[in-house]
């Protein structure tokens, strides 16, 4: 039970991680651990800045 | 023990290849299954991956897991973030893998299956999958640098400019196919533009959602996505049963590539939250899934190919497009074995996320030979097919005539027998109205598709399949032209901006408007010569993409190699450079040939003074003649482009050669671009 329930909850993680689901929780443990002083952005906010970057350069192929 | 064991394993891999390969080659019978060409396929990418990659890692690369990643050591928790090799290989695969890899092998199957499966194979594993990785290993020693980035640090300025600008036009080609595929999919086909129409709002909706409602949930955003898409092509469906509204939707070709022209532009200024990222997910999403659906689908059926081995058109009397298999097969294939395009990525977002060095060659040779066998699988639904349905639905009405009788009679003259009556029947079981002259690839890939999900997964609903497909590569084409259009602006009014200052700042309005009006003209002017083309459009456009293509590819080979002449890694400078010499070879070649040959079906100049002098003598019909003069400016047109594109790739290998002599002869010490060797901390 535990061993596929962790293998599960591997790839529940891997799905989020290859669509960006965790991008901001993934923000936040990087602030938290860099940056404990700096107040970080919040969802919305991070959410706006990351699109506006990553749409900035060719990402996609043909 | 253990060792002797893997050896047996690989040596029985080597022997399964090399059965399926012997199969596939000397075949000649009626039809040949499928998993055959899936057996070579995977054995050959095992092999290139375990030996030529694991070489290449370890003698040319010298890949050091000691050593700190970009992403390590510059890691902001955005771009630059240390991420398991799985999850930057998903974001890689999904960032390269795109509508090339399935319309290219659709054309290329007018040469027969065996030589488009050949260099897919060989091409991946030893040009297209060896650039993927040498560029992303070189940005990722650099800072993740991009490619003009490195051009400029490795050529120079000439050669910086030469890769920007090529860079630009590719790009404006590239969206110009990619609309006319859309287009050419969508004309007097209702259901297929109600879906794809559909696809706008539902991008919206999920937009909306994103920022407003439950921001960054993307997850959640994409799986109620995902039900709204698959609601559309059921809601397309009840469209094209309802004959006040199928009137509606029922829309030629000039008009559908007017509304994408328009779309594009828009696209291009709305904020990316509202239509552009939102389309991406969804997007990103359905392919992975098609592509994992399609892979089961083939060996749970496994089809039979009915395409011969080869057919007469290796000639380069081809009805589908012109120019003989060398070089024209391999322009045609293009992205499926080796693409320019991916190491404008693998030197942009992925360099970033590498957390160990050694993950290079999992990320950047393998995500290529998973794109190749998407190749793959697009070569083996256009061969499904028969031959005489392939050839009907991919060859423009300007080449075998408009009405069915005439069509068929002429095709099956060809050897491909096929009949009105057959034609009707799968038009009708694909909720088509008619599928002769369905040129751009879309739509046999679709029927291809179709064929396969419909037999595989045991309902037969062949209509829903085909529209799913169709609105598949919609998605995602739609998706390359809004992000296309936005980067190219980018582009645009950084040239802009250093003729006048204004004109560079990216929010300034008035900037903003005039690039993407001038990047949407670039691409729109090719999408409607397409468009009006009586011979399909893609027979004139493809090449030209597939040209620009390999060109990029070229480019970058050029920096990698200038990077290992004149470096310690000298001696392996032919990893690069031998995929380079034969991509400049072949690009030449068929740039030298759609220039000089006086073959009108062949030569553009040809092409232009043939029509010319049909148009003067009156024996154009009148609605020919109607266009015909743009279409021969635009035949001039491209082989002015072609000239220049030949430019810009031999400015760059020259560049390349001199600085790299210069460097040998000891005229100029050669600078260490690398980054400095840091120790990685990460455990």
């Amino acid at each position: 039970m535990s061993a596929s329930g962790g293998r599960l909850a591997r790839l529940w993680a891997g799905l989020r991680a290859v669509l960006g689901d965790d991008a901001y929780e993934r923000y936040l443990r990087h602030c938290r651990a860099r940056h404990p002083e700096a107040e970080p952005l919040d969802r919305r906010e991070f959410y706006a800045s990351e699109l506006d970057r990553r749409w900035r350069q060719v990402n996609r192929c043909c | 023990m253990g060792m002797l064991i893997r050896a047996a394993a690989w040596v029985l891999v080597a022997i399964a290849g090399a059965a399926a390969f012997g199969g596939i080659a000397l075949h000649r019978g009626e039809s040949i299954n499928a998993l055959w060409f899936v057996v070579a396929a995977v054995c050959t990418y095992l092999i290139g991956y375990r030996f030529y990659s694991g070489w290449i890692a370890a003698r040319v690369c010298r890949l050091d897991a000691t050593r700190a990643t970009p992403a390590e050591r510059l890691d902001n928790g955005r771009d630059f973030m240390p991420t398991h090799r799985s999850i930057v290989f998903g974001h890689h695969f999904a960032a390269i893998a795109g509508a090339g890899p399935l319309i290219g092998p659709t054309l290329a199957a007018q040469f027969g299956y065996l030589p488009g499966t050949l260099w897919l194979l060989a091409g991946a594993v030893l040009a297209g999958c060896v650039q993927d990785m040498l560029v992303l290993f070189c940005s990722t020693r650099r800072d993740g640098r991009s490619l003009a980035h490195l051009a400029r640090d490795e050529l120079g300025p000439l050669g910086a400019s030469a890769a920007m600008v090529g860079t630009l036009f590719i790009m404006i080609i590239l969206m110009a196919v990619l609309a006319l595929v859309v287009v050419k999919a969508m004309a007097h086909s209702p259901w297929s533009t109600a879906t794809v129409f559909a696809t706008i709002p539902i991008a919206i909706v999920i937009g909306i959602y994103l920022r407003m409602i439950r921001p960054g949930r993307v997850l959640e955003a994409t799986a109620i996505g995902v039900v709204l898409l698959l609601a559309s092509v059921a809601a397309g469906g009840w469209v094209d049963s309802h004959p006040a509204v199928r009137a509606w939707f029922d829309l030629d070709a000039r008009a559908l590539a007017w509304f994408v022209i328009v779309y594009g532009f828009v696209a291009a200024i709305l904020p990316v939250w509202l239509l552009l990222a939102p389309r991406d997910y969804l997007s990103t999403f359905i392919k992975l899934g098609v592509v994992f659906l399609l892979a089961i689908a083939i060996c749970i059926l496994q089809p039979d190919v009915r395409m011969p081995a080869l057919t007469q058109f290796i000639d380069g009397t081809g009805p589908i497009f012109s120019g003989a298999l060398f070089p024209f097969l391999f322009i045609t294939l293009a992205c499926g074995a080796i693409s320019g395009f991916h190491a404008l990525v693998a030197s942009g977002t992925t360099p970033k996320l590498i957390a160990r060095e050694t993950d290079v060659r999992m990320v950047g040779y393998g995500s290529m030979a998973l794109e190749s066998f998407v190749a793959i699988m697009a070569l083996i639904a256009a061969c499904v097919l028969d031959p005489g349905v392939y050839f009907a639905i991919n060859t423009a009405a300007g080449v075998v005539g408009s009405d069915p009788v005439t069509a068929t009679a002429t095709i099956t003259s060809w050897g491909f027998p096929v009949d009105p009556a057959q034609m009707e029947a799968l038009a009708a079981s694909m909720g088509e109205a008619t599928l002769y002259g369905r040129t751009g690839g879309a739509p046999s890939l679709a029927v291809g598709m179709a064929h396969i999900f419909g037999s595989a997964f045991g309902d037969g609903l062949f209509a829903v399949w085909y529209h799913f497909a169709i609105m598949f590569e919609a998605v995602f084409i739609l998706t390359v032209l809004d992000a296309g259009t936005r980067v190219g602006r980018f582009i645009t009014q950084d040239a802009l901006g250093s003729l006048w200052a204004p004109l560079g700042r990216t929010s300034w309005y008035p900037s903003v408007w005039i690039a993407s009006i001038l990047v949407c003209a670039g691409w729109g002017y090719f999408l409607y010569i397409g468009v009006i083309d009586p011979n399909g459009g893609i027979n004139i456009l493809w090449p030209l993409f597939g040209m620009a293509n390999q060109m990029l590819a070229a480019i970058a080979l050029a920096v990698v190699t200038a990077i290992f002449a004149k470096s310690d890694r000298l001696r392996y400078a032919w990893v690069p450079g031998v995929p380079l010499a034969w991509l400049v070879t072949v690009t030449t070649v068929a740039a030298w040939q759609k220039i000089l040959s006086d073959d009108p079906r062949l030569g553009f100049f040809a092409a232009a003074s043939d029509l010319a002098d049909k148009l003067a003598s009156g024996v154009l019909s009148p609605e020919r003649a109607a266009v015909a003069p743009q279409l021969i400016f635009n035949q001039q047109l491209d082989g002015w482009l072609t000239v220049f594109f030949l430019l810009v790739v031999w400015t760059i290998v020259i560049d390349m050669l001199r600085g790299v002599w210069n460097h040998l002869s000891g005229r100029r010490p050669a600078t260490d671009t690398e980054s400095p060797y840091v120790a990685t901390q990460l455990t």
